[in-house]
């Protein structure tokens, strides 16, 4: 508070927008859902948490908006520590809770003017209406809750949650259960919240989900953040290419003369596999290529693809339990 | 202060009233009509004065606590109880606002419809016994910090239960025994000299007994003990509040 106008402003835009430092959580019943967590996410950014079931996605999300209390480490959001000063923390944050949990016999309307109120905001029906309009939710806004389909309490739920025009916001598995057009709508909605300024942070499952929307990924795995990493790096860093060639006469095995390359042979013999690291300069495919036809091998067909992030995130996660085991 | 915030809760309450009048406010009336058709007409009619004060009328101060008390409870309690078994609590315990503006909108909204309904029992009962009331003032005043005080206690109820059975229990199993044997419909004076020693220990008598007096004039016990004793409790109720939303006791794990 204290500082100039344009000192603030400049170095806002370098300081996270939140910053974990040292979290965990043990329960009450003694299981240990997140370990010494660090954590910074930039402001305006996409960050996506990705973990299977119980790597305490959750947990996280729910300490730093209020809802669990952390058994150790500090937060700060928006530049406010998340327990001394919740009030202008806990402002700048919405959330989106992965369950549908809503009144039942609340109106639309009703509900999302509640939820503005709640977080100290003065009333303001014409961006309450924006915010349903946007959200295909205007025409709905005087039905009961409890009348609603799954995935229109869903977008009820996103609609509460920017209700308090929030800086952070906050989605828990999106698109658990949501149709595919609420999904595509939600990615868009994102974006332009995005490009007004709006930090997000979203849980998945859905890899396709973090790798159309991510800026940056951190996975979690039993309470451990074990990678946090710019999605194009990791991808590139972590991808493997492969090219496919369909033989035209199958193989037993591969000739001595290919042993130069990294061949596996696939469909009982019928296809020659070559993975390739994508950083290097040389991928070695001109030489394959003439190496096969100077031996006479002929091919039908080839193609190439790349590891997709839940083929990454699939290694991330697994190679901890092999290692250990 | 999240005035906003106070305001939300409480309109969200109101609006939880209104939607559910017959229940809010049909059902204690007639339960109270019931009362005085029965022990104010039928059965005072072969009673005796208390104090000087015909039955039907010595009765209608304890009745409007025991509608107080009940309804103060079981709407404060349900208040918060409510969006504990939904999930909703997710966006409360999110949201910035502090445990005492929290109670302010949950608190303030039970003792509203309380009072609203105290008011419309003692309309209600005119219609069946005149009465005067000697200390208006008092008697809002006892009114209002019953209703708030009851209302408090019911929102501990509604943040201790994990199910609708626990919500019944206590207001069934204590608050209910305790409204009945706390001079509701008869004199503590006329109890044996050992049950007026074990009454005293009964908060409800002393409610009872300045709500009373505040009509009448004549107490059970002293006007400052009982008003001692509602803020006693008060200050219990609060005490207990700040250390749930402290400690974060079965609401923030």
């Amino acid at each position: 508070m204290n500082k100039s106008p344009t000192a603030s402003l400049s170095a806002e835009s370098s300081i996270p927008i939140i910053s974990v430092r040292g979290v965990s959580k043990t329960y009450a019943g003694g299981f240990q859902a997140l370990k010494n967590i660090n954590l910074d996410i930039q402001r305006g950014e996409i960050f996506a948490l990705l973990g299977p079931n119980g790597a305490g996605k959750t947990t996280l999300i729910s300490i730093v908006c209020g809802i669990v209390n952390a058994s150790a480490g500090s937060i700060i959001a928006d530049g406010h520590d998340i327990a001394r000063d919740y009030r202008a923390a806990r402002a700048a944050i919405g959330l989106v809770p992965q369950e549908l949990h809503t009144d039942a016999f609340e109106s639309v309307w009703a509900t999302v003017t509640f939820s503005r109120g709640l977080f100290g905001k003065p009333p303001n029906p014409t961006y309450l209406e924006k915010v349903l309009r946007d959200l295909s939710l205007w025409d709905k806004r005087n039905e009961k809750i409890m009348a609603l389909s799954g995935g229109m309490k869903r977008r009820v739920l996103i609609a509460k949650a920017l209700s308090h025009e929030p800086t952070i916001l906050f989605l828990d598995e999106p698109s658990a259960g949501v149709d595919v057009e609420l999904r595509h709508d939600m990615w868009r909605m994102v974006r332009e919240l995005r490009e007004q300024g709006t930090t997000i942070i979203l849980t998945t499952h859905y890899i396709e989900e973090a790798e159309q929307m991510a800026d940056r990924i951190g996975v979690i795995s039993k309470g451990e953040l074990i990678l946090v990493e710019d999605k194009e790096v990791l991808m590139r860093k972590l991808g493997n290419k492969q090219l496919t060639l369909r033989l035209r006469q199958p193989m037993s095995i591969i000739p001595a003369e290919l042993s130069n390359w990294s061949l596996t042979l696939c469909e009982h013999g019928h296809a020659l596999v070559y993975s390739f690291d994508t950083q290097t300069e040389e991928t070695g495919i001109a030489e394959l290529l003439r190496a096969l036809g100077e031996h006479g091998i002929e091919f039908k067909d080839l193609r190439s693809s790349e590891s997709s992030l839940e083929d990454i995130f699939v290694s991330l996660v697994h190679r901890p339990m092999e290692a250990q085991a | 202060m999240n005035f906003y915030g106070i305001r939300a809760i409480y309109r969200f309450e109101m609006a939880r009233t209104f939607r559910t009048l017959m229940e809010s406010v049909a059902a204690p009336v007639l339960t109270t009509s019931l009362y005085f058709i029965v022990f104010g007409k039928a059965i005072g009619s072969r009673m005796g004065d208390i104090d000087s004060i015909g039955y039907g009328a010595y009765i209608i101060p304890g009745l409007v606590m025991l509608s107080l008390l009940n309804e103060s409870i079981s709407n404060a309690s349900f208040g918060i109880y409510m969006p504990k078994w939904a999930g909703t609590i997710y966006e409360l315990l999110s949201a910035p606002v502090s445990w005492i503006e929290v109670l302010i909108g949950y608190v303030g909204a039970a003792a509203t419809k309380s009072v609203m309904l105290g008011m419309l029992i003692l309309g209600t009962a005119r219609f069946f016994v005149a009465y005067q009331i000697a200390h208006p003032i008092w008697m809002i005043g006892f009114l209002l910090l019953t209703a708030v005080t009851f209302s408090l206690f019911g929102f501990i109820i509604g943040l201790w239960a994990d199910s609708f059975q626990k919500l019944q229990v206590i207001p069934m199993l204590i608050v209910t025994p305790l409204t009945f044997l706390g001079g509701a419909f008869y004199s503590i004076n006329m109890l044996p000299p050992i049950w007026q020693q074990i009454s005293l220990f009964n908060p409800v008598v002393y409610l009872i007994s300045g709500f009373r007096w505040s009509f009448y004039e004549i107490a059970d016990v002293d006007v400052a003990v009982s008003i001692g004793m509602i803020f006693g409790f008060l200050m219990v109720c609060l005490t207990f509040v700040w250390w749930v939303f402290k400690s974060g006791y079965k609401i923030r794990r």
